[in-house]
């Protein structure tokens, strides 16, 4: 059983250590948790992943569907991304319409996607203006243990690693499912890294009782060359611009590590 | 999801540095911003930035409710950042999309530090902004302006908090992009700050900047972030500028009738 907040005297602890450059969990400030990364486990998904981070739990499944493409990019196909945080991974979490927790982390995940070009949505298109596939990444959160976001975000990477498209033929307009399969084109592997402030200190990979202490968080997504693709703040605290350089600094080297473990080169 | 029939120009900027809007490069578009301007809210202000016109308004500190909401150490902010269905090209539904719900999120978090939250326990403070028209950047004037109308209100702040964005166009980084620039161009990083506290209270980004053009995007966008704090001290203070000449007045006549 978890509490939903820690204790106090707790968290005072976590701050102290902190400030002194360790944690209590004994990780130095850019040390992520265990990272453990199993895909394919949904076999009725076009794709799926379910990455641990430490006690943290993310499950991903993508979909792929026929449907409209946006009137601004006729010739591409659609990425939808959605998040759900399932009341039965946290205390915390409640049933309902997505709360602005869970539509943040949704954005966040979708702008790296986007933004990186990860997908090959140009190759998405039956018909322009008329037909193109729907990439769902439907983010599961199975236990929040702190950093959803950078486990989302490998956990989709991993999805749409894993992703299989179906072969099809246009017969009359319509759309025919022929045998086989391919993978789903993908040019890019985005990966998200958050840093969490606590004090004047930075961490990466905040797990929860870290973030009950934080006083802000910063992710930044890296794309495959290093290149920034995607920047979120969070919290109700700030950085200083010398803390958001230091930060894009560890981010680049940290993608990469993540990357290697979904991306095999 | 943002549908237009507009055609993106081919090119956002010309041979001579010269962008689509007839801007330079580091340029910001105009700003005009009255503070106090809605006699129901406790503070008030509106921000015209290009053809950006938002309105924000402050209630409170005031009672709470839900009251379960309440804080027992400080008092709650709460922020609702709305578009009007009229604001963008196509009608925009005024139930509340995804991206407003995640803006109102930030722009809550991005003034959340600025405020001496802690002297109103239990209390709300409610802050909405009206965008009235859109044109890129507007949750960068919303910051602005609502910075604006928490101070009109007369909530004690520790800085206010300046918003400018930067990015990348045709290659060129460019500070306060529009809407054809953000839609056609390579990244956009919208900031906010407190100059005196050197605190960036906002940070997002979409797009793709190398490292180098991060910082470099980064310190473009401060760099505007700073102007704009001079014009929003400006406006403050053109407020009661005016309350004071009234006042002058008033007392001219109060002094007339008196001899009479």
């Amino acid at each position: 059983m978890v509490s939903v907040m820690a204790s106090k005297v707790r968290q005072k602890r976590i701050a102290q250590l902190i400030a002194r450059g360790k944690r209590l969990d004994g990780r130095e400030p850019t040390d992520y948790r265990e990272i453990q990364i199993e895909s394919g486990l949904i076999e009725r998904a076009e794709g799926s992943a379910r990455v641990r981070l430490g006690r943290t739990e993310v499950l991903v499944g993508t979909k792929i569907e026929a449907g409209e493409p946006f009137t601004d990019t006729p010739n591409e196909g659609v990425l939808t991304v959605n998040a759900e945080l399932v009341p039965l991974a946290s205390p915390t979490f409640e049933p309902g319409p997505p709360d602005e927790r869970s539509v943040e982390l949704a954005r966040v995940v979708d702008r790296g996607i986007r933004e990186s070009k990860a997908i090959a949505l140009e190759d998405l298109c039956v018909e322009p203006g008329k037909k193109v596939f729907v990439v769902f990444v439907d983010v599961y959160v199975l236990n929040h243990d702190g950093n959803l976001i950078d486990a989302s975000a490998l956990a989709a990477l991993a999805a749409l690693v894993n992703t299989k498209m179906f072969n099809y033929e246009v017969k009359e307009g319509e759309i025919k499912i022929k045998p086989g399969y391919k993978p789903l084109p993908l040019r890019n592997y985005p990966v998200a890294v958050t840093h969490a402030k606590i004090g004047d200190k930075m961490i990466v990979d905040p797990w929860l009782e870290e973030e009950q202490v934080m006083d802000a968080r910063l992710t930044l997504a890296i794309e495959k060359d290093g290149k920034v693709c995607a920047t979120q703040k969070g919290g109700d605290g700030y950085f200083t611009p010398e803390e958001v350089f230091e930060a894009s600094k560890i981010a680049q080297q940290k993608a990469a590590e993540l990357r290697k473990l979904v991306v095999k080169e | 999801m943002l549908k237009t029939s507009q055609k993106k120009p081919e090119k956002l900027i010309d041979e001579n540095d010269v962008r689509s809007d007839g801007r330079k490069l580091d340029e910001m578009r105009p700003v005009k911003i009255e503070v106090g301007i809605l006699s129901n809210a406790d503070g008030s202000a509106y921000i015209e930035m290009g053809k950006n016109k938002i309105l924000a308004a402050v209630y409170g500190p005031r009672e709470i409710h839900p009251k379960h909401q309440a804080l027992p150490d400080r008092a709650a902010l709460r922020c609702r950042y709305h578009m009007a269905p009229f604001s963008v090209q196509e009608r925009k539904s005024p139930a509340p999309s995804r991206r407003e719900q995640e803006l109102s999120k930030v722009i809550r978090e991005s003034l959340e530090p600025s405020i001496f939250t802690e002297y109103y326990p239990r209390t709300a403070i409610d802050l909405f902004i009206e965008v009235l028209q859109a044109d890129g950047g507007t949750r960068c004037a919303g910051i602005t302006v609502a910075s604006l109308a928490l101070a009109d209100a007369g909530i004690p702040m520790r800085d206010l908090v300046s918003s400018c964005a930067a990015g990348k166009v045709d290659g060129r980084l460019v500070l306060d992009l529009n809407d054809v620039e953000d839609k056609g161009g390579e990244a956009d990083m919208p900031l906010a700050y407190m100059p005196t506290m050197n605190a960036i209270t906002l940070l997002q980004m979409d797009g793709m900047l190398t490292g180098e053009e991060f910082e470099q995007v980064l310190n473009m966008a401060l760099e505007g972030c700073k102007q704009i704090n001079q014009l929003q001290k400006e406006a403050l203070r053109a407020k009661y500028k005016v309350v004071k000449e009234a006042e002058a007045e008033k007392e001219e006549e109060g002094e007339k009738e008196a001899a009479e």
